[in-house]
């Protein structure tokens, strides 16, 4: 099986160390934040990957590393075979990467206040295949304006004429214009109420469907994800910990990490039931726990989670970092 | 079993037809049009709709945080058998804080950073309640111990700035518990947290109604987090309460067209439905409502009547809806 993309050990470190003059006088030591550290992803051509975790998990970074916004410190990704980021040479590959958008989470921050629409939904194509006819272009706006349930006469507003769900359509109109066939969508939906957002997460399926398109799409909400996703891959202090497909992760979770979140889900269904309070906080990224970095808040830990960070294995359809499931110290639904 | 609303008369709070207004240079914007509910003591009232709803305006008219030039236009606002929204900005800061209590989203601005949160609370206490200032101290540590911070002590002279999103908010709900109010105004007081601390303070605030007999409103966009801690719930839409009525009622068996949309568009963790319920359009501005009921325009169900006539909240069942065309009960949409 090819993959669409493929990211191969990937990390991002950003070197947050305090100024050269305060380590030298006051001490202070150099800080490493690793916001990605040593992630695999393999998404196969017409799925829709989920990436969940909380927040400064590195999910977000994660998405920005697979579009070459941010140049890995280590590791490889692959578009369609071809390297398109790699250590030193992030923003190279510019046409290999063509195929790839993103759309991000804030649709009053991501459009550009003084263009009109038609100028917007037109960058990517100006900027990847420059010498296209104007009225080529025009039309080619048009008709990705039609596709996300816009109006053709949309064309010469401008963004604060809109609401935030047709920004949101606004977006994903210009992320279709230049036919990409791989998505990168952060948080796309956050910003929106519930009745915009099931709007948004439906034209995200149609459009699916009808475009043949590849999803990673990132949430912290569970219930989006698990609407929207064929797989889910679950982060923590910049790894993921656990893997799988949509229902088994939902059904059958395995890493207590994941257990954990789901169980913190407020639901509709259990109207006056107490969530199960979940201990503990994420630790800081600066210092992460040695060994694996859930467990200080894990229940299942012991001596051996303390001092060896646990490797991804296959159990079946997913997998799983832990050592607890591992040893089958942790019982499992299925 | 569903919980009949209080009786005005033993309400904690009672507010009733409830206008506020904004001039503005476009004419005037009625963000809250004739809102009436009421919280007995122990309560939680979840306050629920989307953006522009009106929610937020409503919390701010009962603890008298409009700022001027909005203005409560029309109504009532009783606390305890005294009417408070027509009180001076003397008196109202006095029960600010000692009556009612607030919590907003973001604990970073509701804390100030050039204190510590020992003194920001010490300064709280002494502020509503006559103590010397190591009973107040005292006082201040067992409130951060009953918000569950740990080793109060030894946090009690750090900076807000020391402590983590969760913790602030518990700090900043120890601040709206220091004089022991009996209502508190938590305005989305779980948005900007993760899920996994999200849980702990929503327990939290279900713990304080339980065992201090605090009436809670709280004000959120989250349905999961109100059909968890709510005993009853009042949906607004365009400024309007267009349902209210038992938790597990308003959420199962919606009788409001808007609240069977709203609720079947939010996707759930549990299961897997192709399709997401779709309420098409968006909510009207509301310096250009339309004539009628406000949700006509894009409800499934609008018939003559409600372009011409805004229905009135009225009783139905347990709760009370204000639809010209309620759903049967066991109807989704």
């Amino acid at each position: 099986m090819t993959h669409l993309v493929e990211a191969a050990d990937i990390a991002c470190h950003f070197d947050v160390s305090p100024p050269w003059l305060d380590r030298v006088v006051g001490g202070a030591s150099r800080g490493v934040l690793k916001a990605v550290d040593g992630v695999d992803l393999a998404l196969v051509r017409g799925e829709t990957y989920g990436l969940v975790g909380e927040s400064g998990c590195g999910k977000s970074t994660l998405a920005r590393l697979i579009v070459g916004l941010y140049a890995p410190t280590r590791g490889t990704i692959r578009y369609e075979g071809t390297i398109v980021s790699a250590p030193g040479r992030g923003r190279r590959n510019r046409r290999a990467r063509r195929g790839m958008q993103m759309i991000f989470q804030d649709p009053y921050a991501s459009l550009n206040p003084h263009w009109r629409v038609a100028d917007i939904v037109a960058e990517p194509i100006r900027a990847l295949a420059p010498r296209t006819r104007r009225r080529a272009l025009q039309g080619r706006v048009e008709e990705v304006l039609l596709q996300v349930g816009l109006s053709a006469g949309d064309a010469a507003r401008f963004p604060h004429q809109f609401s935030g769900g047709q920004r949101q359509r606004i977006s994903i109109a210009r992320a279709l214009s230049a036919a990409p066939q791989f998505l990168v969508c952060d948080e796309p939906t956050s910003a929106l109420d519930v009745s915009v957002q099931a709007q948004v997460l439906n034209l995200m399926r149609d459009l699916q469907r009808r475009l043949e398109l590849t999803y990673l799409f990132i949430s912290h909400n569970l219930a989006v994800v698990r609407h929207i996703a064929d797989r889910v891959g679950v982060m923590y202090l910049g790894r993921i910990v656990e893997s799988a497909p949509t229902a088994m992760l939902f059904d059958a979770p395995r890493h207590p990490y994941t257990r954990m979140l789901l169980d913190a889900v407020p639901d509709l269904d259990r109207t006056g039931t107490a969530r199960t309070a979940v201990a503990g906080e994420v630790p800081d990224a600066l210092a992460p726990p040695p060994g694996c970095a859930f467990h200080p808040r894990c229940p299942y830990a012991n001596a051996r989670c303390r001092e060896e960070a646990p490797r991804l294995r296959a159990y079946g359809a997913a997998s799983v970092a832990c050592h607890a499931v591992e040893e089958q110290r942790v019982a499992c639904f299925a | 079993m569903p919980v009949a609303p209080p009786p005005v008369a033993d309400a904690l709070l009672a507010v009733d037809d409830l206008t506020v207004e904004f001039p503005t240079r476009r004419g005037t914007l009625t963000a809250v049009r004739g809102v009436s509910f009421a919280i007995a003591a122990g309560e939680v009232l979840g306050l629920v709709g989307e953006s522009g709803a009106g929610k937020s305006v409503t919390g701010a008219a009962v603890i008298g945080l409009i700022d001027p030039p909005g203005r409560i236009a029309s109504g009532r606002i009783v606390l305890d058998g005294r009417r408070i929204d027509d009180l001076p900005s003397a008196a109202m800061r006095r029960v600010r804080g000692r009556e009612i209590g607030a919590v907003f989203q973001d604990p970073l601005t509701a804390l100030d950073p050039l204190y510590s949160i020992g003194r920001q609370l010490v300064e709280t206490i002494r502020a509503h309640l006559d103590l010397t200032e190591g009973q107040a101290r005292e006082r201040a540590l067992s409130l951060l111990a009953d918000v569950g911070i740990p080793a109060p002590a030894s946090r009690f002279d750090q900076y807000p700035h020391q402590f983590s999103g969760g913790m602030r908010q518990r700090v900043v709900i120890a601040l709206a518990l220091a004089a022991a109010p009996r209502l508190i105004i938590a305005d989305e007081p779980t948005t900007a947290l993760d899920v996994s601390i999200q849980a702990q303070i929503i327990a939290l605030l279900a713990r304080l109604a339980r065992e201090h007999r605090t009436a809670i409103l709280l004000i959120t966009h989250d349905m999961g987090v109100i059909a968890e801690i709510a005993s009853r719930v009042a949906v607004m839409y365009a400024g309007r309460i267009v349902e209210i009525g038992d938790v597990d009622d308003v959420i199962h068996r919606p009788r409001h067209p808007y609240t069977a949309g709203l609720m079947g568009s939010i996707p759930s963790v549990r299961m897997k439905r192709d399709r997401l319920l779709q309420i098409d359009g968006s909510m009207p501005r509301l310096t250009a409502l339309p004539r009628g009921c406000a949700f006509h325009p894009r409800c499934p169900r609008a018939r003559a009547a409600c372009e011409s006539v805004d229905p009135a909240l009225a009783r139905l069942g347990a709760g009370q809806v204000a639809c010209h065309w309620p759903l049967d009960v066991g109807v989704t949409a």
